[in-house]
Formats: C-alpha cells, sequence, structure tokens
C-alpha cells in the first residue's frame, strides 16, 4: 500500500506520530492524526453572517423549544479551516481500502464492483432533485422507474409481489417476519405458531430477526455434506412451526440440492418458507425461489444489484412475497393506476414513455404491516439498481453469476492443496477455506493469515464465519476480477501458506505496511474510549 | 490437552461441579475460551432464573463471534459470578475457577449421568 507508514515508525502515545495536530507523514505517504487534534480554538471553515433585523423579527414570533430541550452551552466540536477539512477527509479517503483501489473477497458481503453509469444515471436532475413529497401527478418518473424496478425483481425472482421499502438486507427480513407473523394470525394461528427453525449454515440476521418478531429459533444442523439434514427438518417441523428462514446458496458457499423437499416439507406443516436472498449473486438466471415454492426472500440492491455496499451505502432490501403474502406488504406501494402493463413495460424497454399511463400510490391496503420505512425506501439506490439491471440485460445478469461461480471454483481448485477445504463440493459464489492446518502444524491462525494479506494490498476474506467451520476463511471473489487478479490473489495465498511452515513469526508480525499494526481489539471492545480529550484540556489537566 | 477430573463437561463445552447435595457451579471450559478467542462480554443469566438442561442461558462475544451459553444442567440460577462483567476476561485466563459463571441449584441430580468426565471430554475436543 503505497499510502501506508513504513514499518516501525509506530508511535507508543497512540496519537500518530511525527506531528502535533498538523498531517504528517514522510513524504507521499500519510499519517493523519484524528480531527479533534487539529481543533484550534475560533478557527472556522464558514462564519455565518449575523441574522438580519428581518429574520429577528420573524423569528421572534415563533415557539421556542422548551428550556429541557434546550442546551445549556454549545457542543465543543473541532474547531479547523476548511482546507484542513477537507484535507482531513481526503487524506483518510486515500488511507481506505475499497474496491475500486484493490481486490477485495469479503465473503459473505458480495464487494463486487459498483459500474460508473449506475452514478450517472442517480445523479440525472430528474431523479436526483425529485422530491418524496412531490404529489403523484409530478413524480411521475420517479414512480415508474420504481414500479419497473419491482416489475423486474418479479421477473428475476419468480415472486408475485414486490416491495422496495426495507432499507436494509436484515431490514428486509424484519419486514418478511412481520408478514409471515401477520399471516398466521389472519389464519388464527398467531398464538399456536411460535418457532422458527434456522439451519446453522444462515445468516447471523436469520435468529436475529426471527427473535426480534418474538419467536424462538430452533437450530436445524447441516449434514456433512453442508446441506440442510432433512431428518433434522422433519422431526423439527410441526404446528408451532411458523416459517424456515433458509440462506441459499448457504454461507458455506453451498446450493441446497434438496430445495425442492425442504420447501415441501414446510409448506407441509403450514408454515412459511423464507429464502435469504443475499447470495443471490450465485444463482441469477438459474434459480428463482419463488418458482421453487418460496413465500418470501429479500433481495440486498448493495449486493446482487451493485449499489454501493459497506460506508458508502445506503443498503436496500426490497422483499418478494409469494401471492398468500401479499395482502400484508407495507404501504404504499407504487402502482400502475391507468394503463396496460404489458404496452408500458415494452415501452420502457424500447426506451419509450406510455401516454396515458399513471402511477400511483396506493395507501389502501387494509392488512398491510404498515410502513416499515420513511417515504418510500431509499430512492436513490433504486435508480442505480434498475439501472445496472437494464444495462446488463437478463443474458447479461446470467453471466454475471456464472463468472461469480466460475471465479470462486478457480480459486477452490487452485488453493485447496495450500489450504484445508471442509466441504470439498461445487461451489457457487464463495468458497470458505479452513486454515486449521496451519494452525495446528505452524501456530499461524487464520487471524494471522488475514493480516499477512493486508501486507499484499488486498482486503482479507470474511474470518471465522460460518461458525461451522474451523478457522474458516471465506472467499467471495465476485464476477468482476480479472484472471490475472485472481492468479495474484492465488500466489498471494500460495506465499503464505509456504511461509506459515518457513517463518511463521513473519506472518505473526503482520501487518508491517499498513499505517498502523495490530490493534488491540479485546482492550478496545472491554474499555472502549470514544470520548476524545481536546489537547487544551489535556494540558490543562496535566497542568 | 488434560481437564479437571471433578467436573463434567458437556457437548456444548460447558462444565459443572457438583458443590453438594444440591447446588453446583458452571463455566464454559478452557477449550472453549480459546476458541472463542478473548472474551470482551458476557451477558450472565438472571439470579432466579430456570435453566433447562441444553437451552441458551446467556450470551459470549469474543473478538471472533458471538456464541450462546448452553446450560450443562437445569436448575435455578442462585449467583451469577458478578466478576465477569467488568472482566471477561477471567473467562480466558481461568476458566475452570476464577471465571466461573453461576451457581445453580440442581433440580435433576440424574441429568449428570447425560454429561462427559474429563477424559471422554479431552477424546472429544482432541
Amino acid at each position: 500500500m503505497s499510502v501506508a507508514e513504513p514499518p516501525g515508525r509506530s508511535d507508543p502515545s497512540g496519537r500518530g506520530s511525527a506531528f502535533s495536530g498538523a498531517t504528517g507523514g514522510s513524504g507521499l505517504t500519510i499519517v493523519e492524526p484524528l480531527i479533534f487534534d487539529a481543533s484550534r480554538r475560533e478557527r472556522r471553515a464558514v462564519r455565518f453572517p449575523k441574522p438580519s433585523e428581518a429574520a429577528r423579527a420573524a423569528a421572534a414570533g415563533q415557539p421556542e423549544l422548551p428550556a429541557s430541550a434546550r442546551r445549556r452551552g454549545a457542543p465543543r466540536l473541532p474547531e479547523v479551516s476548511e482546507l484542513e477539512m477537507l484535507r482531513h477527509f481526503n487524506r483518510l479517503a486515500h488511507l481506505n481500502h475499497a474496491i475500486d483501489i484493490g481486490f477485495y473477497p469479503l465473503g459473505s458481503c458480495t464487494m463486487k464492483y459498483n459500474p460508473k453509469v449506475n452514478e450517472w444515471a442517480a445523479r440525472l436532475p430528474g431523479l436526483a432533485e425529485s422530491h418524496p413529497l412531490d404529489p403523484a401527478q409530478l413524480s411521475q418518473g420517479s414512480l415508474e422507474l420504481m414500479w419497473l424496478l419491482a416489475e423486474l425483481l418479479k421477473d428475476i425472482s419468480g415472486f408475485d409481489a414486490v416491495s422496495l421499502q426495507p432499507a436494509a438486507g436484515a431490514h428486509g427480513e424484519l419486514t418478511g417476519m412481520l408478514m409471515t407473523r401477520a399471516y398466521h394470525r389472519d389464519r388464527g394461528e398467531g398464538e399456536q405458531r411460535t418457532k422458527v427453525l434456522v439451519p446453522d449454515s444462515a445468516h447471523g440476521t436469520n435468529p436475529a430477526t426471527a427473535t426480534m418478531v418474538g419467536y424462538e429459533t430452533v437450530t436445524i444442523r447441516s449434514n456433512e455434506r453442508g446441506g440442510i439434514d432433512l431428518g433434522a427438518l422433519r422431526g423439527a417441523l410441526g404446528p408451532d412451526v411458523a416459517a424456515l428462514m433458509i440462506t441459499n446458496p448457504s454461507t458455506l458457499g453451498i446450493f441446497e440440492d434438496q430445495i425442492d423437499q425442504v420447501v415441501a416439507a414446510v409448506q407441509e406443516a403450514g408454515a412459511i418458507a423464507y429464502m435469504d436472498g443475499a447470495n443471490l449473486n450465485a444463482i441469477l438466471g438459474r434459480f428463482r425461489p419463488g418458482e421453487a415454492g418460496f413465500d418470501v426472500m429479500h433481495f440486498n440492491l448493495h449486493k446482487t444489484f451493485s449499489t454501493p455496499h459497506g460506508g458508502g451505502g445506503p443498503g436496500a432490501g426490497p422483499i418478494g412475497v409469494s401471492a398468500r403474502l401479499e395482502p400484508y406488504l407495507p404501504a404504499p406501494m407504487p402502482v400502475l393506476a391507468e394503463g396496460d402493463p404489458a404496452e408500458v413495460l415494452a415501452n420502457a424497454w424500447a426506451l419509450r414513455s406510455t401516454p396515458g399511463a399513471r402511477f400511483e400510490l396506493d395507501d389502501d391496503r387494509p392488512k398491510s404491516i404498515g410502513k416499515v420505512r420513511s417515504c418510500y425506501g431509499n430512492f436513490g439506490m433504486f435508480v442505480r439498481a434498475y439501472t445496472y439491471i437494464r444495462s446488463n440485460g437478463s443474458q447479461g445478469l446470467r453471466t454475471i453469476s456464472e463468472d461469480a461461480v466460475l471465479a470462486a471454483n478457480y480459486l477452490r481448485v487452485r488453493l485447496h492443496d495450500a489450504y484445508d477445504l471442509p466441504y470439498d463440493r461445487l461451489s457457487k459464489h464463495e468458497v470458505v477455506f479452513s486454515g486449521r492446518r496451519q494452525k495446528r502444524e505452524h501456530g499461524v491462525t487464520t487471524l494471522d493469515i488475514a493480516k499477512a494479506i493486508l501486507d499484499h494490498g488486498i482486503h482479507p476474506p470474511t474470518i471465522y464465519f460460518p461458525l461451522i467451520v474451523e478457522e474458516a476463511l471465506m472467499v467471495e471473489p465476485t464476477e468482476t476480477e480479472s484472471l490475472e487478479t485472481l492468479d495474484r490473489f492465488v500466489d498471494v495465498m500460495h506465499g503464505i501458506a509456504e511461509q506459515a511452515k518457513t517463518d511463521p513469526d513473519a506472518i505473526r508480525r503482520a501487518p508491517t505496511t499498513t499505517p498502523v499494526g495490530r490493534l488491540d481489539e479485546a482492550a478496545a471492545a472491554r474499555r472502549p474510549d470514544l470520548r476524545h480529550t481536546f489537547r487544551d484540556e489535556t494540558e490543562a489537566s496535566m497542568a | 490437552m488434560a481437564y479437571p477430573d471433578d467436573l463434567r463437561y458437556s457437548k456444548e463445552h460447558e462444565w459443572v461441579r457438583v458443590e453438594d447435595d444440591d447446588t453446583a457451579t458452571i463455566g464454559i471450559t478452557s477449550f472453549a475460551a480459546d476458541e472463542l478467542g478473548d472474551i470482551v462480554f458476557i451477558e450472565l443469566p438472571e439470579v432466579g432464573s430456570t435453566l433447562s438442561q441444553f437451552g441458551t442461558f446467556g450470551v459470549v462475544e469474543s473478538v471472533k463471534a458471538v456464541s450462546d451459553l448452553y446450560a450443562p444442567i437445569s436448575g435455578e440460577v442462585l449467583e451469577v459470578n458478578e466478576a465477569l462483567r467488568d472482566t471477561p476476561e477471567l473467562l480466558n485466563s481461568d476458566a475452570f475457577a476464577e471465571g466461573w459463571i453461576a451457581k445453580v441449584r440442581l433440580s435433576d441430580a440424574a441429568e449428570m449421568d447425560a454429561l462427559m468426565d474429563a477424559d471422554a471430554y479431552a477424546a472429544e475436543t482432541a
């Protein structure tokens, strides 16, 4: 990494070395202090004018906040000039690792490249400057885009209806489980169905969601092939089960090849079949969960459909549902109030608008679980996801999944001599290695390996997840990496496996080329120090 | 690895020490603590709550993962190790003594038969 502090320059004070409040570093390397350390009394980025007489007079008649809700003094915030602030955040941005800078195979997260055409579309003034409270007659384009995106997601997933409202994957799960509860209550089985079954290879958010909605979760073990244990599932199903939540492909990167039997067993028990769609990137154009009999699934637009993921969010977690859950979808729903859907779709694919078509927001949904998000969801993400789907087309989406699966399998085959592979099967979009051999034979843990990867300018894979794999190392390359990049990763991983044998201490010391070395994660979690003390306060207390 | 002979062990890596006729102390094993890595938080059961054998009774969080605690035996919680709230690292440094989690009044001493002795547990974790 070119922006790193050279090894050996770490600062025992923890405040950043070689500078006192100003930005530091040597040559083009960057060492950045906290913005609090750059603060000087009365320094300002923007000086506001004193309010005019007219403004004061206008404000005088307005009701004031009650005294109990007012601050007694101004908060102490960092005081810096505009240029200092700009440099601070630009320099932090240089220290960041992102998919736009390097390989980012973070398993389970689908850190795929976000094509820049998405950003172009999201910045089109007609979309970017639309306001969620504009009346429907002034928002026809935005409503049409939301309706079209929902139609596309229905087509991709095989579900009967889609709500775009949920703002994240786990939020989509929550929405789906609230609908599950509403469905059972409506049928008079709300009291009786108290359990949600979750395989041990599911995303951790699944049991968390079930618990949030008030269900008791029951874990279903995996079989030796990494699939769900059908016998255990059948044994656990009964009139007290509200739903099965299954992540497919699972967190082992394995497609559940008994999925038809799983869904049939769940339906026979009168329960709802929930599919966590976070791993949809593996199955686009190949498997439609709605068609397979699932009742509900969330999409992660920030994974599969290339909207920003992580700090660049916000996320978007639309849900697709079967006809029996449709009445419970969140309101309002963008609907085509006037016009022929087939004609509108045909025109949209030909980049034409449809004369006479009219969209509106339907709030008349008596069985709806209600709103789950302010306004209609994260609209800017809908524009990006819609752009991604349209710019790839159905064949393109299928190719995306094929390439993502091919890349994961390429890494599986090339690395399975150097690292253990507890479930050595054809992978989908990700592959889970185990560092147990390195740990046993050389005392090098998966954490050490992940730290060593940093020194090669690559973001490490997910580690210690899924929990059912010892010393797990979960790699998801996604579809956008070149063969050269994958080969370089293979070389790096082979090099680390070799070094674990010849010089394990070097790996245990890694990373050495990053701005900071190993952080004391335990101390940070046990004794977090979240309030910064300004320099003059520290000096005053020492005086 | 050798484990204390006076304890019984569960497959979920909890231990039990019977103190007298009807009380016992429970905790997690050193194997579990090592696998979890540095433990940063534990959610203890409430005094007076009832544990059921192999049911969840709390949560332990390490720098690696958040895991459920499974009760090795059934019974009423008489006392919890308050020291763990501020110093969860005791679970890592002294899992079988200072890092005990709770004392319980046993509801069914026969449940001990479903647990392993030290040798069997050592074989299980080898």
